[in-house]
C-alpha cells in the first residue's frame, strides 16, 4: 500500500482535505482569506502528498457514509464505556488488574483502516495498542481473560473490524 | 431565543464538568497504576474523552467557535491514541518491562525475532 508516487487524484484529495480544514479554522468568506487558504493548501499538499495515504482506495458511496455513522456510534459507546471502566478500576481500593500483552491477526489490508482499528482499540475498555507487525496486532490488555488469538480477536477487535471490512474490502 | 441560549449554557457547563471529572479520574489513574503501560491506559482514555468533552462544552457556550472546536476534537481523537501507542512501543523496545501478575507476553517473541534479523544484517555489514 506504500505507493510513493505522485498522482493527481491523490494530490486533489490531499488538497481538498487541507483546504476544508483551513476553512473550518478561519470560517470567513473574505477574498484575501480564501486566496491565502488556496495558496497555503497547495503548498502543504505538495509537501505532504507522498505520505498521505488515507483516502485513495475507496470510493465514497451512500452505504459507506451509513457505515461511517454506525462506526462513529459504536466507537463513542466504547469510549464512554472505557472511561467508566478506568474509573471503576482506579477508584476501587484493591486495584483489580491482571495485565498482559496478547496478540491477534487482522484481516484488514489497507494501512489507513489498520490505523483506525488500532486507534479504536486503544480507546476501548482496558486495551492499549503496543505494536503492529504486518498483520499481527500486539495489545496490552489490563485484565486478560484469554490468550488464544481467536478469542482475543472476538473480544477486542470484532465489533470494529466487521464494519471496517465492509468499508475497505 | 433566550430559552435556547440558557439550555445551551447549562449543557455546555455540564459537558465541561463531566470532562473535568474524567480528567481528574485519569490523573488519579496515572498516580495509582503500577507501571508505565497501565498508566498509559488510564491516561489515554480519560484524557481523550475528558478533553473532547471540555472542548465540546466550550463550543456550546460559544456557538460561533463550534466548527473550529469540532476540528480540534477530531484532532484529539486521532492524535491521543497515536501518541500513546508510540510511547508504549518505544518504551517496550527501550527495555521497560511491563508489570505482570501472570507472565502473559506475546510481544516478547516478536521483538526478539526482529532484533535477530537486525543483528544478522549488522553482522553481514561488519563482515
Amino acid at each position: 500500500m506504500h505507493t510513493h508516487k505522485f498522482s493527481l487524484k491523490k494530490f486533489s484529495y490531499t488538497f481538498i482535505i487541507v483546504l476544508l480544514i483551513w476553512y473550518g479554522f478561519t470560517t470567513s468568506i473574505q477574498p484575501a482569506e480564501i486566496i491565502t487558504g488556496i495558496i497555503i493548501s497547495l503548498l502543504i499538499a505538495l509537501i505532504s502528498v507522498k505520505n498521505f495515504n488515507c483516502c485513495d482506495p475507496i470510493l465514497i458511496t451512500p452505504s459507506h457514509i451509513l457505515y461511517f455513522i454506525q462506526y462513529f456510534f459504536v466507537f463513542i459507546g466504547a469510549l464512554i464505556k472505557a472511561n467508566f471502566d478506568v474509573a471503576r478500576r482506579v477508584i476501587s481500593p484493591n486495584l483489580p488488574i491482571n495485565p498482559g500483552i496478547v496478540t491477534f491477526e487482522t484481516k484488514l489490508t489497507n494501512d489507513f483502516a489498520k490505523m483506525v482499528l488500532a486507534n479504536s482499540i486503544t480507546l476501548t475498555p482496558g486495551t492499549l495498542m503496543v505494536d503492529v507487525i504486518k498483520n499481527n496486532f500486539y495489545v496490552h490488555w489490563i485484565d486478560v481473560t484469554t490468550e488464544d488469538p481467536k478469542e482475543v480477536y472476538k473480544e477486542i477487535a470484532a465489533p470494529f473490524e466487521n464494519i471496517l471490512l465492509k468499508i475497505y474490502n | 431565543m433566550e430559552i435556547i441560549h440558557n439550555i445551551l449554557t447549562y449543557l455546555g457547563l455540564g459537558f465541561i464538568l463531566l470532562g473535568s471529572v474524567f480528567l481528574f479520574l485519569g490523573a488519579l489513574g496515572i498516580y495509582r497504576m503500577p507501571d508505565l503501560y497501565n498508566r498509559l491506559q488510564a491516561g489515554t482514555k480519560a484524557s481523550t474523552l475528558g478533553a473532547m468533552s471540555v472542548v465540546l462544552g466550550i463550543g456550546l457556550l460559544q456557538p460561533d467557535w463550534l466548527i473550529k472546536l469540532i476540528i480540534i476534537i477530531l484532532f484529539i481523537g486521532f492524535a491521543n491514541p497515536l501518541s500513546s501507542h508510540a510511547l508504549a512501543r518505544a518504551s517496550y523496545r527501550a527495555g521497560i518491562k511491563p508489570f505482570f501478575k501472570k507472565d502473559i507476553d506475546a510481544y516478547a517473541n516478536a521483538v526478539e525475532k526482529q532484533l535477530k534479523k537486525i543483528r544478522k544484517k549488522l553482522q553481514k555489514l561488519s563482515n
